[in-house]
């Protein structure tokens, strides 16, 4: 146990104790306080890492696990990691401690909600440390789960079932994509490790799976960070409270895609398919998200839009970040290395104002009680200080200075406009438009921060339309929201630092063959002369601010694109014709009639052995060492066939039941034939009984009219009974001869030849049964007993009768 | 059904049963401890046994049978698998595998010399148990007046 396992597994563990704390210590103190130490702890832990990554050294610590399957808790601990887990933590313990002032502690049922919160917490410093990728995947699926329990958290309202079932099956359906994905890359490189696999880049690139394995893989990236068009769980799980929101549905769990995708660049990047299925799908989300975040008129489900977009945009970025791998070395490289670098920065950015976005939006759902746009506003000078974090997220978000946004989405369009000019997977052509979706994608997003933002806290102040009277939230509330807010503008000022901490070493670890030859220099800069980006920013806020005064003449055309043509929709019907094709071919063949079932059997039996027969050219008959038949055989045989046509058309079941009998008889006549005494006497003795029994039944049987009248019609003719049941008994009639007519080995007969010697005993048959093969024969009798106390049971227990 | 309710006599059949039975058993009996040598043994002497209870049940009711033959069959059932996994049971005694049997000429006090095997216990037990399977069935669908 090392110390850096310590850290990742003490969520989990501390989850164990905390319904104790709820029983004991709730009453007079939030659990979350007892909560919030972990986090710290760990974002302490971590913090004193950040000099000795920054130095380009890399922890690495391994407790096995399964060690014959090579599943060990390899833990690695290099930039890109250390800044999720920073952020996991830092943005957590936030998280936890506005949550604390955020849900009641006598109304909620705490204990539940930070037990998940830790599950996901352990969960997801798990998965961003993981070396080997069957341990990523046990920590990826653990967040799937523990983010299901929490959108699921008031689980008494339908829409919160319906958001978290939502989202559980499209993450699960990727994460399961993706455990195939992961499967074919530990047969191609024949190891787990992912470390190991940079190493083999080039032959997983040429091998055969690379493709599928890319794929798959991508798949459970995309759904969970809700990449277009797998991004319909996040709005639905906007159900979950508040803190949630903020802190999986932003800050965390849908950056465990990007996570993944950052992770694998050394492996599969510099592809001409990783490019371009990552920027693309990344270019599409973005431009989707921000797009319809504009329509929103919940602020949630705005936020979780621009989340969207936001992701998209970090994803886009990756894919063109990857073509640094294409070009390895020299200034080329070193231009769309700065992509990554982007990618990474803006994603610590979103995290910070996204995160402080959601508190204002909790705040204010929490003081007036909607988040309903149409009912907000004029909220400015009610509560001053959500406004002015409310103000400094969205213009982050939205891009402008003096916050940390807007240097990350300079880098942004500096990448889109350097892309252009690539001369390597067909961009020459398509590459105008990457700046031209960046740039439309971010006047959208600009006029979705001013709608967060002015429609919520400007224009009148309606107190009749709000369920509270609104107030400024309690300090601890604002605590942590003010900490991400003043982050974002630390980080404005300060960039270098955190780009020499943390970036440097990131960008390493996504990039690790281009550190090496130490071109790699970054550099933020918020002035940085009249360059392109800088007037594509200047055009985003002037087209912005006009759309957006604009707003109620053109949000008409949102109505213009028809409802049932959303993904949501094709996810609702498709969700609910696949149960209801499921549902009409299990009631199509599961009858309910035993008849059927047979046939199914039967025909499986002909298909099955006949077929395997004809395939396999099985089928030999030889007749030639057969005994030759006599006269008596003959005539038994001759009579059988009568008895048993006797039964198959006897009009009345007397006849089929003495025929029956007879054909039971004329078995008996074969054994005696064919000299087995002991067969036959069996055989008439049990013959006797069992027809005494039929005769039995036949007596009870009721009598009705219909009945009667089915007696003397016989039994029914039906072709297709007929068709079967003579291809079973021609399948059986072949497989028989054609087992005949092939004897592989001498049967072991002649050893019981001698069972005087061996058993004294002269009946070899009696011989085999009880001394031989004594078992079988106590199994037998066992059989004869369970259906003595069966036949017993049934007839002397009839609860269903008694009981009326 | 009204036929069945007129009283008749069968002292015949039952005259002829007296007989008969003593016949049978003996007979099933016969082919039980012949078993070893000569077709037959446990299993067609059960039956043949239970045919001649079967018999004496055609002849009488099945109260009077119940008062001569004052035995549970599902008791029956039990001693007899008893018998058979003792058997088996009882091998592992003398260190032997499961179901291992014991034979040789013994001297008996009164009978002489007799060739025994424990592989008749055995096939006591599936005796016991077939009578008691085939009897107990009979006598639970027999005696279901509903």
């Amino acid at each position: 146990m090392t110390i850096l396992h310590i850290m990742i597994l003490i969520p989990f563990v501390f989850a164990i104790f905390v319904p104790l704390f709820y029983k004991y210590f709730n009453k007079r103190l939030h659990t979350g306080w007892f909560v919030i130490l972990i986090p710290i702890i760990i974002f302490v832990y971590l913090l004193q890492l950040i000099p000795k990554i920054a130095s380009g050294a890399t922890i690495y610590e391994t407790i096995p696990w399964i060690p014959s399957f090579g599943i060990n808790l390899d833990m690695y601990v290099d930039g890109l990691s250390l800044i999720f887990g920073l952020l996991i933590t830092g943005i957590g313990a936030l998280v936890i401690l506005y949550s604390i002032y955020y849900l009641s502690k006598e109304k909620e049922a705490l204990h539940n909600f930070y037990v998940y919160l830790l599950l996901f917490m352990g969960a997801m410093l798990g998965l961003v440390f993981s070396d080997n990728i069957l341990v990523l995947y046990v920590f990826w699926e653990l967040t799937s789960i523990s983010s299901f329990l929490l959108i699921a958290y008031w689980y008494e309202r339908e829409k919160s079932r319906y958001g978290a079932q939502k989202s559980m099956l499209i993450t699960i359906f990727g994460g399961l994509a993706m455990l195939s994905g992961f499967i074919m890359l530990s047969m191609i490189t024949d190891t787990y490790s992912i470390r190991e696999m940079f190493a083999m880049s080039e032959t997983i690139i040429a091998h055969d799976l690379f493709l599928p394995a890319m794929i798959l893989i991508l798949l459970g990236a995309f759904t969970k960070s809700a990449q277009f068009p797998f991004s319909i769980w996040l709005p639905d799980a906007m159900e979950a409270p508040t803190p949630i929101s903020a802190y999986l549905h932003s800050a965390t769990m849908v950056k465990a895609g990007i996570y993944l995708v950052a992770r694998l660049t050394p492996i599969f990047g510099g592809t001409a398919e990783w490019f371009w299925i990552i920027s693309t799908v990344g270019l599409i989300t973005l431009l989707y998200g921000s797009f319809n975040a504009v329509k929103q008129i919940d602020l949630k489900g705005l936020l979780a839009y621009s989340t969207i977009s936001q992701l998209g945009m970090i994803m886009s970025l990756l894919g063109i970040g990857s073509a640094a791998l294409y070009f390895g070395y020299g200034n080329e490289a070193a231009m769309y290395a700065a992509a990554i670098t982007a990618a990474i920065f803006h994603m610590i950015n979103h995290s910070t104002f996204k995160g402080a976005l959601f508190m204002v939006v909790g705040i204010v759902d929490h003081e007036t009680g909607t988040r309903d746009i149409r009912r907000l506003g004029g909220l400015m000078t009610v509560m001053p200080i959500t406004f002015t974090v409310a103000l400094i997220g969205s213009f982050a978000m939205a891009g402008l200075p003096p916050f940390n946004g807007f240097l990350s989405k300079e880098m942004f369009f500096a990448s889109v406009v350097k892309v252009m000019e690539m001369d390597a997977f067909n961009m020459e052509t398509l590459g105008v438009l990457f700046p031209i979706i960046a740039w439309v994608a971010s006047i959208f997003t600009f006029i979705y921060s001013m709608i967060l933002v002015f429609k919520t806290f400007r224009g009148k102040y309606k107190p009749e339309r709000l369920e509270k009277k609104a107030h400024e939230a309690p300090i601890g509330m604002l605590i942590a929201p003010i900490i991400l807010a003043s982050l974002v503008i630390v980080i404005f000022f300060f960039p270098n630092v955190i780009a020499d901490l943390l970036l440097v070493p990131a960008v390493a670890a996504i990039l690790p063959s281009l550190m090496e030859e130490n071109v790699l220099e970054i550099h933020i800069s918020a002035w940085h002369g009249f360059s392109a980006e800088l007037y594509m920013t200047i055009g985003v806020v002037v087209i912005g601010t006009i759309m957006y005064l604009t707003l109620k003449k053109w949000t008409k055309v949102y109505r213009l694109y028809p409802q049932n043509l959303t993904i949501n929709a094709l996810y609702n019907n498709g969700l609910e014709s696949s149960q209801r094709i499921a549902a009409s071919i299990t009631n199509k063949y599961m009858t309910g009639y035993t008849r059927d079932y047979l046939a199914y059997i039967f025909t499986f039996f002909v298909l099955l052995i006949g077929g395997t027969l004809i395939v396999s050219n099985s089928i030999t008959i030889d007749l030639t060492n057969d005994a030759p038949v006599n006269i008596f055989e003959m005539a038994i045989i001759l009579s059988m066939l009568v008895a048993a046509f006797t039964v198959l058309l006897a009009k009345s079941r007397l006849t089929a039941i003495i025929s029956l009998g007879v054909l039971g008889y004329l078995v008996s006549l074969f054994f005696v034939i064919f000299r087995a005494p002991d067969l036959a006497l069996t055989q008439l003795v049990v013959e006797t009984v069992t027809t005494a029994l039929f005769l039995l039944c036949f007596f009870h049987l009721p009598k009705f009219k219909e009945q009667t009248k089915k007696q003397k019609k016989g039994v029914p003719f039906k072709p297709l009974n007929l068709i079967i049941s003579i291809a079973v008994g021609a399948v059986v009639t072949v497989f028989a001869l054609s087992a005949n007519g092939t004897q592989i080995f001498e049967p072991i007969a002649s050893y019981y030849e001698d069972s005087y010697e061996l058993a004294g005993a002269k009946n070899i048959v009696n011989a085999i049964l009880v001394d031989f093969r004594g078992i079988d024969t106590m199994l037998e009798i066992f059989v004869l007993c369970i259906a003595a106390l069966s036949v017993y049971t049934m007839i002397k227990l009839r609860l269903s009768r008694r009981e009326k | 059904m009204e036929e069945r309710k007129l009283k008749t006599s069968n002292v015949i059949l039952q005259s002829m049963t007296k007989v008969l039975l003593f016949l049978i058993m003996i007979f099933s009996i016969y082919i039980f401890f012949a078993g070893h040598y000569t077709p037959g043994g446990g299993f067609v002497g059960g039956l043949l046994t239970s045919g001649a209870i079967l018999l004496l049940l055609l002849a009488y009711d099945l109260q009077t049978v119940r008062n001569i033959l004052p035995v549970n069959f599902l008791y029956m059932v039990a001693v007899g698998l008893v018998f058979a996994i003792g058997t088996g049971v009882g091998s592992l005694i003398f260190d032997k595998p499961f179901l291992t049997h014991a034979f040789g000429d013994i001297h008996v006090p009164i009978l002489g010399e007799l060739h025994l095997h424990t592989a008749t216990l055995f096939d006591l037990g599936v005796y016991l148990v077939v009578v008691g399977v085939t009897m107990s069935i009979i006598q639970t669908i027999g005696g279901d007046d509903e």
